[in-house]
């Protein structure tokens, strides 16, 4: 602002100055209109209190209002009903012929970490090296002001885990919203979960697999097994380093353990007060998953999932719930029926197992989450269910239903605003809110579609 | 013995043949009271599609039904053409020939492999023709191979006999990739920066010219000994002569223009640009060559010459007047490019048939075989796919797929061969080599798994072709 004033005085002309006066206002009301129509074009977009009224709302939790009024105040829904009271000086969101949605949560992917995959080495902090890495946290490497950020929030995705990938120990994935000029302003849950790459049974070698050799069956599992006792050891070795910083704590004269990053990271988890995320695949290492978390008091989360179904006994019995990841994805085996990775989710439902679907994606593609989702209803799922897997559920899975996944008074104001089914790929997002803030619905592919749009 | 085991061997393939099991032959099909969705004349509400030997015999309002015809009753049902996928490496044992920068003489109709179950999944996901391209290592790949997906059919009838030839070209990134070849400790493949790769594609053309030239004087009679026969030439010749098409690969805008330019210099027509993810950029350009562009709709970021990609591309290619193809150049992708077509409506606003010939009519132009397939046409192949919905909502499925009239995948039958195949499945690992390790059988080895790029990988052991 003082800048301006500068400026202003600084041009001598009367003419001028009443020139750039107008210019002042036209700029203004040039913003005021971009308001309204959603393209607010501050990237960490407006807060404020909004009204959206005579909108179809979508509450997830309970039954569809055909007409009715959310209400955005403090980051919160304040309120919601057909009959809503809207307070005074709330900006009114004509919702006529549109939908309300809770913002769809994304519960595995590793948006933020990694901007360009393939050759941009620069740009990719996913993987510590290393096979412990307890004390990698995502938080301090998720980039908030990657492109994909906004490119995934302008089609209705609001939230998402992001997880590190390298080593058995993988790291500690994050929950963030996708708003914020900071790591810490995108947090919702900063230190969330512990990642653990399962050790699976592989016949390609390798530490899970990848490398080309292919070598026996029953060599893998021997392979297997070392991995497994090698996880179990850095467990016990974490719990009795703890048990021993306690012991001292309590008694000085006790010997005294020297300090251990990566064990002091692994408490909350031991201790059963955050949950461990696993990532495995099929119905073996599901199973082993299953067992590793009896034994060791753990909560539990299975990320990717696909056969999960087949153990549902197992992951119900010790409280474990799936992301399922395998929508696009195709059958291991030729002889595997063409659409069991899409059936998978119907599949979970029936057999009463707590799941969500996820991109499983690094970035670019989270926006993907709707389709995925839709493919599901149609091969077996409900469309509610569908809807469910991508907004309620994921709530769920990740603990957070009380902050997130519904459309219900007290949540986080995390909300998309469409102008038809929101898991349809032909639907628009015509307003999109993250912690009660609009934000603008441009991206890195708005801004350069504006600028070849109309080349000649 | 052994002739028993490869009569064995023999029949049970024969069994499995879905072309059997399916007990389709070139009978009559009546498709009665579908939405037909023509690709060219609009959506046709309450519509019957007679098939007949194997090609759109009439489309209309109650159709009867010839003696001896199977009638599919469609009402409530979707029927589109085929879909064609303009860049795929399905059925191929092999994708590069990447030792040399030219590789023109290698073909991929060599190594087509008919027991692909990506042929069946494709099937599944309403795809019934493909452009079977060579990889993207080198400046020059291999010539390509157009099929039509005739799973259960033997390797001659896949590709289609009246397309007309292609070749590969490639730019950018993967050609740059020039270490990853050849011996280890051996020299480095030449090109390894842009301004190489498109000294070698006009290095190629030159000699290509050259090599005409000698045949042309030899034909006039101007020198009398026959030239030597050159295959890595011969291929390019044709490409000069407009009689095979240029499939490039490439991405940012600048190369893929600088080929147009190589082109124009040479007196060719481009075929098409693949991937294309930058071609928005230089629109026009494109448009006034009559270069078609085959993109991926919205698949973005996963290398630095795809991170200018935007979901518009097709949008703003679209209102230039070029003809824009989506491909999914992946086994997984290929089977919802339905979706793929409908994000193009609401990135920019591309009409219905507009967004619908992406992934059918515009494909058959760009590969020459529009006039036998890629809409619903009387006297057109009868390439067709019947959803349960509209083919754009995601909550839609396949429900039967055939080409040149023959039931390829149906779901009631492929539901019927899931149950078999499970208890086929059960009765194997009951058997004593089939129990688990550690529990008394004798255990075979077993093969492993195979999982999503893995060729590709195999080869090169960085990443896909995109």
């Amino acid at each position: 602002m003082e800048n301006g004033k500068l400026i202003f005085r600084n041009i001598r002309s009367r003419s001028a100055r009443i020139g750039l006066l107008l210019l002042t206002a036209c700029c203004l009301l040039l913003t005021a209109n971009a308001q309204n129509d959603g393209s607010e074009q501050n990237q960490n977009g407006r807060a404020g209190t909004f009204a959206i009224v005579g909108a179809r709302i979508v509450t997830v939790s309970g039954a569809t209002i055909e007409n009715g009024t959310v209400v955005i105040q403090n980051g919160k829904i304040a309120a919601v009903g057909a009959n809503a009271a809207i307070p005074a000086g709330a900006e009114k969101i004509d919702g006529k012929g549109l939908s309300v949605y809770p913002g769809m949560i994304d519960a595995a992917t590793n948006l933020g970490l990694l901007e360009i995959g393939q050759g941009v080495n620069a740009s990719v902090d996913i993987a510590e090296t290393g096979s412990m890495n307890a004390n990698a946290r995502a938080i301090k490497g998720i980039n908030p002001h990657s492109a994909h950020v906004e490119v995934t929030r302008v089609n209705g995705v609001t939230t998402v885990l992001s997880y590190p990938t390298g080593g058995v120990i993988a790291g500690q994935a994050a929950v963030i919203n996708l708003t914020g000029a900071t790591q810490d302003a995108m947090a919702v849950v900063p230190d969330f979960g512990l990642v653990i790459n399962f050790p699976r049974i592989s016949t390609f070698g390798g530490f899970g697999g990848g490398g080309r050799r292919t070598i026996e069956f029953s060599d893998a599992v021997k392979l297997r097994d070392k991995q497994l006792d090698e996880l179990k050891k850095l467990f016990t070795d974490a719990e009795n380093y703890l048990r021993a910083r306690d012991a001292y704590a309590k008694d000085n004269t006790l010997p005294y353990t020297a300090t251990d990053e990566r064990n002091d990271a692994m408490a909350p988890y031991i201790r059963g007060e955050r949950p461990v995320i696993f990532i495995a695949e099929r119905e073996r290492d599901i199973r082993g998953v299953a067992k590793f978390v009896a034994e060791h008091k753990l909560k539990g989360i299975i990320v990717g999932g696909m056969e999960a179904w087949k153990a549902a006994d197992e992951l119900k019995k010790n409280n474990i719930s799936v992301v399922y990841t395998n929508i696009y994805a195709l059958p291991v085996l030729d002889d595997n029926p063409y659409d069991e990775l899409f059936v998978a989710p119907s599949k979970m439902q029936a057999a009463g197992l707590k799941y969500c679907i996820s991109t499983g994606n690094d970035g670019a593609m989270v926006r993907d989450l709707p389709y995925q989702a839709g493919i599901a209803a149609g091969f077996g799922l409900s469309k509610e269910d569908a809807l469910k897997s991508v907004t309620l559920y994921p709530a769920e899975v990740l603990g957070l239903a009380d902050k997130m996944g519904s459309i219900d008074a007290g949540k986080i104001a995390n909300l998309v605003v469409t102008d038809g089914d929101m898991l349809e790929p032909r639907t628009n997002v015509k307003y999109v809110f993250i912690d009660g803030r609009m934000m603008p619905l441009t991206s890195r592919h708005t801004e350069l579609f504006d600028s070849f749009k109309d080349r000649k | 013995m052994r002739k028993a085991v490869v009569f064995l061997l023999m029949a049970s393939m024969l069994a499995i043949s879905p072309a059997l099991i399916l007990g389709q032959s070139r009978t009559d099909i009546l498709i009665k009271n579908a939405t037909v969705m023509t690709a060219v004349k609009g959506t046709l509400a309450n519509t019957d599609i007679l098939i007949s030997n194997g090609k759109i015999a009439k489309v209309g309002k109650n159709l009867a039904a010839p003696a001896g015809a199977q009638v599919i009753d469609a009402s409530g049902k979707y029927v589109t053409p085929g879909i064609i996928d303009c860049h795929s490496h399905s059925m191929l044992d092999a994708i590069n020939e990447g030792t040399y920068s030219v590789t023109s003489m290698t073909r991929t109709r060599d190594v087509l492999n008919v027991t692909d179950i990506a042929i069946y999944r494709a099937l599944a996901g309403g795809v019934t023709a493909a452009n079977l391209l060579h990889g993207s290592a080198n400046s020059i790949g291999g010539q390509n191979t157009v099929v039509k997906f005739k799973w259960g059919h033997p390797v001659e009838d896949f590709p289609i006999p009246d397309a007309p030839p292609g070749i590969k070209f490639a730019m950018g990134e993967n050609v740059k990739r020039s270490t990853s070849f050849g011996p280890p400790g051996g020299t480095v493949r030449y090109p390894r920066t842009r301004m190489g790769v498109i000294e070698t594609m006009r290095d190629a053309f030159l000699r290509a010219r050259d090599y005409k030239k000698s045949w042309d004087d030899y034909k006039a009679g101007k020198i009398k000994v026959q030239p030597r026969k050159d295959l890595e030439l011969e291929p390019l010749v044709e490409v000069l002569e407009g009689k095979r098409l240029i499939h490039a690969h490439g991405y940012r805008s600048d190369e893929h223009l600088n080929l147009l330019l190589l082109a124009d210099e040479f007196g060719f027509r481009v075929g098409t640009l693949q991937h294309g993810l930058e071609a928005y950029k230089i629109a026009p350009e494109i448009a006034k060559r009559g270069t078609g562009v085959s993109i991926f709709t919205d698949f973005w970021g996963y290398k630095l010459e795809a991170y200018d990609a935007i979901p518009y591309d097709a949008y703003i290619l679209w209102k230039n007047g070029v003809n824009v193809s989506i491909n999914s150049d992946d086994d997984e992708r290929m089977r919802r490019l339905n979706l793929d077509a409908a994000k193009v409506e609401k990135y920019g606003g591309v009409p219905e048939e507009e967004a619908l010939k992406m992934i059918t009519l515009n494909p058959a132009k760009q590969l020459g075989i529009d006039k036998r397939t890629g809409s619903i046409e009387v006297g057109k192949d009868a390439d067709l796919v019947i959803w349960n919905g509209h083919p754009f909502s995601v909550y839609s499925r396949v429900e039967t797929t055939m080409v040149e009239g023959e039931i390829l995948f149906d779901r009631a039958k492929d539901a019927k061969m899931q149950q078999d195949m499970a208890k086929e499945r059960e009765a194997l690992e009951k058997l004593d080599v089939n129990k688990a390790p550690g529990s008394g059988g004798t255990q075979p080895k077993i093969p492993s798994e195979r999982r999503r790029g893995d060729r590709d990988d195999a080869e090169f052991g960085d990443g896909g072709n995109q």
